[in-house]
C-alpha cells in the first residue's frame, strides 16, 4: 500500500515496512521514529548505519548479533527503541522486519 | 497489529536443555515484541541458574518419544552426551546462544530473573551457586504478585 511520509510517497506492507529499500532516506527515517515516538540521536544512527551494513551484506539481524555487534550492547539497544528493538529500528531503517524468533 | 499480551510469567521446573531453551527463547520472544517477561527458576530448573551447571544442561534421551530412538538405547552410557553435543552444534547453526550468553542477553533485555526460595532451600544452595544476573530469590506467592495489571499470562514449563 501506498503512504505520505516527508512529503514523499513509500510503498509499505500491511505492518508499516518498506517494500523497497531504495525509496528509503535519512527523512523518512526520522519521520517513521517520530511515529514510534523516538527522536533519532547520533546513536540510533550509529546502530541504523550497522542494520544498513547487515542488510547489504544479506547477514540477518539477531539480538544476539547486536550483542556481538561492537556498536551497541543489549541494554542500550532496548533504552534506544523501547518496545520492541529490533523491530522498531528495522521500520525505522527501511528494511524487513527480521524472521527470526531470537 | 497490536497484542493484547503485556507480560508473560514463566515458570522453568526442568533441568533438560529443551525446556530451558523454550522457556529462554519464549521469554527473549516477549522482550523482542515489546512484552514484558519474567521467569521463575524452581525445582530442577534451578540447573540453568546455577553457575557450575548451567553449560551442562542435556537432552532428554529417556522417556523422550520425540527422540525417536528406542528407550533401552537412550540409556547407554555416552547417548545422552552424543545428542546434547548434535543438538548444541545444530542450535549454533541458528545462532541460538549457549545458556550463559542467553541468559546474559535476557537480563540486559530486562527479563527479570528469579530464583524459587523453598527449591533453593531444598537443595541447599546459596547466593553465590547462582549466577550473578539472578534478581533475587523468591516464593511462589511473591511471584504471583508480579502479574500486577491486565493482561498477564503464566506458563509452567
Amino acid at each position: 500500500m501506498k503512504k505520505v511520509i516527508a512529503n514523499k510517497e513509500i510503498d509499505v506492507n500491511e505492518e508499516g515496512y518498506l517494500v523497497d529499500f531504495k525509496q528509503w532516506d535519512k527523512e523518512i527515517g526520522e519521520c517513521l521514529a517520530g511515529e514510534c515516538e523516538i527522536v533519532l540521536t547520533e546513536r540510533h544512527w550509529e546502530v541504523i548505519g550497522y542494520i544498513h551494513e547487515k542488510y547489504e551484506k544479506e547477514e540477518p539481524l539477531s539480538i544476539r548479533g547486536i550483542k556481538k555487534s561492537g556498536v551497541i550492547n543489549v541494554k542500550e539497544f532496548y533504552s534506544l527503541f523501547p518496545g520492541g528493538p529490533l523491530k522498531k529500528a528495522t521500520l525505522i531503517a527501511g528494511i524487513p522486519k527480521p524472521k527470526s524468533c531470537i | 497489529m497490536s497484542t493484547k499480551v503485556k507480560k508473560m510469567l514463566f515458570i522453568l521446573s526442568k533441568a533438560t536443555i529443551e525446556n530451558a531453551y523454550a522457556a529462554f527463547v519464549m521469554a527473549n520472544g516477549a522482550r523482542m515484541e515489546g512484552i514484558e517477561s519474567e521467569i521463575f527458576f524452581t525445582f530442577f530448573g534451578l540447573e540453568a541458574i546455577q553457575k557450575k551447571k548451567l553449560e551442562h544442561l542435556h537432552v532428554a534421551t529417556v522417556g523422550n518419544p520425540g527422540m525417536h530412538i528406542p528407550t533401552m538405547l537412550g540409556g547407554l552410557p555416552g547417548v545422552e552426551a552424543f545428542a546434547t553435543k548434535m543438538m548444541k552444534k545444530e542450535m549454533e547453526k541458528l545462532d541460538m546462544p549457549p545458556i550463559g550468553e542467553f541468559i546474559e542477553i535476557l537480563s540486559d533485555s530486562g527479563c527479570k530473573l528469579w530464583g524459587c526460595k523453598l527449591a533453593v532451600d531444598m537443595f541447599h544452595l546459596k547466593r553465590e551457586d547462582l549466577i550473578d544476573e539472578l534478581d533475587g530469590i523468591i516464593t511462589i506467592g511473591d511471584f504471583y504478585s508480579r502479574a500486577d495489571q491486565d493482561g498477564c499470562h503464566l506458563l509452567f514449563i
